[in-house]
């Protein structure tokens, strides 16, 4: 099914005078954008017709690489951003590259709300446990005891499950996979941009460089290890109790549901607002 | 086209109601906004009007939101505008970086309030004009204008829409809880009667490539909406002509910023926008704007009778800022006074542009209320 090899994917959709990326050797980053144009290849979606939105981080690099209409706004605001975008012009489909600091700390609240009003948008969002490009702060989704410069001892705070808030905000498509999971990856993110309404693709990310480095996993394979020790698929889960969870993440797709999107509710809204008016029948 | 409120004649409405008319006049078909006191009132009748005019108005999640939605939907091509207070413009000044940095056309009305902080919700205040030019960090330029009355606030918020087109900047309307919440006559002028303008857009795929480079000369680049085919690519760090980040390139920066900055310096005489009354022979001047404009009118009119050749002037725009014109009528006059409700703002304006050639003295009134005409007599006399 996959047929087309790295070098045409990058041929087809890279700009060449931004390369090489800013991406660390191991970095997980470049993989999960290139699921996401293999999706979009896949689908046969027009390039002149979708939007790359992102704030700011390494993952928020993403939209400067690709080819296409893009937008590189300030750190955690992308969504906010791209609810303009989106209401103002309805015919561009939105993709966005976050972080999961952009995405659950500091654009936290955009977050769930742009997933309250199932803003029509598919959210690729890299999760690596840390700030990257600052060099490696914790993040909000840091797992208890991992370390990071601002928690030299070990992270004392709980963390945020992103995939879990986004179903109970109201995403329409939530899925969360290591990007070595790359075939159910490709997979997720061409369900997620077929769908109405918010769509998330999570991806547990390997980030070497900032964070592998002072957890004890120096790199990408170490991470790939790591993962497939705290990964359960979502099928097992079900059969776990919370204390054989403690500490694990769960994988898989947690759900895939058809509610209005934004979109279809403003223009709804729109024709109420002129028949209360008496402006049409 | 149909609209919501009658138009080609005058009716007698608020403020508030006047600068959502008028943006919706100017084509403004994007509203995002956050309630708060005494800007509500803008957002309240956009959501009314926007549907019906096929246009969107969504109340965001806060005031950050509110001012990168409009960013976000000035790029996929619709006039947008964003309407605050004093608390919520200083959440705005993040992404009005952005839209400076990014040369996006947006207007941002602030409607201001006593403070700092929550302060006086519900009374007036000029206390933001230097958040309003200073706000946002590092090196910028945006265009402030400032209304005194409520047709004003009318006929500058479709300039500001114009002036925002014309030269791909964000424009701060900056108005206060006086004018938002007065009803005055205004004359709601039928579409013919208005002129428009819209932003230029690149002529070819040629043009296209340089969304921010000085392409005709005249520091204005055409800007390549999202949507057609262009794949413009927007950053808010520092770029090239073709939208590629440079950050550490001083060369790069310098003539990003200075551009920015330089295509609104070069046409002040375009933007700058002010009023004399009885300047012709006047020893004393009184410099002003906004609501306490009309009191210092009034007062002129006082001090004529009185014998003492006062006059006035009425600064319409606050930024870009007009300092010869200032240092002109400094050599001209013995005294400059700056009435204003704040503990001095514009007067650090006007002082430095009056450069030593004539006495600067600050009448402030700070609490909610407009200095009476009364008041700035007797300081002037006194
Ligand atoms: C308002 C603001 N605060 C802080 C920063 C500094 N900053 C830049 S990127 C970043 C965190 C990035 O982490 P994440 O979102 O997880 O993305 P990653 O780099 O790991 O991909 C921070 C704190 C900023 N740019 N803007
Ligand atoms: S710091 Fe981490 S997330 Fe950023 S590019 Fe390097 S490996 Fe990737």
């Amino acid at each position: 099914m996959y047929l087309k090899s790295a070098y045409e994917i990058r041929d087809k959709y890279l700009r060449k005078d931004m390369l090489p990326t800013i991406f660390c050797p191991g970095c997980g980053i470049g993989s999960a954008l290139q699921y996401t144009l293999r999706a979009i290849d896949d689908l046969g979606l027009n390039p002149d017709e979708i939007v790359w939105v992102s704030g700011i981080g390494c993952s928020s690099r993403v939209p400067g690489f690709v080819n296409f209409d893009g937008l590189h706004t300030t750190h955690g605001r992308a969504l906010a951003f791209a609810t303009g975008i989106k209401l103002a012009n309805p015919d561009l489909k939105i993709i966005a590259f976050m972080g999961d600091g952009d995405a659950a700390a500091i654009g936290g609240n955009h977050f769930i709300h742009a997933i309250r009003r199932n803003l029509d948008i598919t959210v690729i969002l890299i999760n690596n446990f840390t700030y990257g490009m600052t060099g490696g702060q914790v993040a909000p989704t840091a797992l208890k005891g991992l370390r990071g410069t601002t928690a030299p001892y070990g992270q004392f705070e709980n963390p945020f499950d992103i995939a879990d808030l986004a179903v109970s905000a109201g995403a329409n498509y939530v899925a969360r996979w290591s990007v070595f999971n790359y075939l159910q990856g490709i997979n997720s993110i061409k369900k997620a941009l077929q769908k109405e309404g918010f769509t998330l693709v999570e991806f547990l990310s390997p980030c070497p460089i900032s964070f592998g480095r002072r957890n004890r996993m120096k790199t990408a394979p170490e991470l790939l290890r790591w993962y497939q020790r705290i990964t359960v698929p979502i099928s097992k889960a079900k059969n776990m109790s919370p204390e054989e969870l403690e500490g694990k993440i769960v994988i898989g797709e947690f759900v895939d549901r058809d509610r209005p999107g934004l979109i279809r509710e403003y223009e709804e809204y729109k024709k109420r607002a002129k028949r209360m008016m008496g402006w049409e029948e | 086209m149909r609209y919501p409120f009658p138009v080609g004649k005058s009716d007698f409405i608020q403020g508030d109601e006047a600068i959502a008319r008028a943006a919706i006049l100017a084509g403004c078909r994007f509203y995002a906004g956050y309630p708060i006191t005494p800007a509500s009132e803008i957002f309240e009748a956009m959501a009314l009007y926007m549907p019906l005019v096929d246009g969107v108005s969504i109340q965001m999640e806060d005031e950050l939101a509110s001012m990168a939605a409009i960013i976000g939907a000035s790029w996929a091509g619709a006039k947008a505008m964003t309407a605050t207070s004093g608390p919520g413009f200083s959440l705005m000044q993040e992404n009005l970086g952005y839209a400076i940095m990014t040369e996006t056309p947006v207007v941002v009305v602030d409607v201001q309030r006593g403070g700092p902080s929550t302060g006086q919700p519900t009374l007036a205040a000029q206390g933001d004009i230097m958040q309003a030019i200073w706000g946002t960090h590092g090196d910028h330029s945006l265009i402030v204008l400032s209304p005194s009355t409520v047709q004003e606030a009318f006929d500058m918020t479709i300039r500001a829409f114009n002036l925002a087109e014309k030269y791909r900047t964000p424009v701060v309307l900056l108005t206060d809880a006086e004018i938002a919440h007065m009803r005055e006559r205004v004359y709601i002028p039928l579409p013919e009667e208005i002129e428009i303008v819209e932003r230029k857009l690149p002529a070819n795929e040629e043009e296209a490539k340089y969304p921010f480079g000085d392409i005709h000369g005249d520091g204005i680049p055409p800007m390549p909406i999202f949507g057609k085919g262009y794949r413009t690519y927007v950053t808010g760090l520092t770029h090239d002509e073709r939208g590629r980040p440079k950050t550490v390139d001083a060369e790069v920066h310098e003539r990003l910023i200075k551009r920015i900055v330089e295509k609104l310096e070069r046409n002040k005489a375009d933007i700058v926008s002010y009023e004399t009354f009885g300047m012709e022979d006047a020893e004393i001047a009184i410099v002003s704007t906004g609501i306490v404009a009309r009191s210092a009118i009034r007062a002129v009119k006082i001090l004529r009778e009185r014998g003492i050749k006062a006059g006035m002037l009425k600064l319409n725009t606050i930024w870009p800022f007009d300092f010869d014109m200032i240092e002109e009528l400094a050599e001209r006059v013995e005294k400059i006074y700056v009435p204003e409700m704040n503990l001095g703002q514009l007067y650090h304006l006007v002082r430095e542009g009056a450069n030593g050639k004539a006495e600067v003295k600050l009448i402030s009134k700070i609490g909610g209320e407009v200095h009476t005409p009364m008041e700035i007599v007797e300081r002037v006399v006194s």
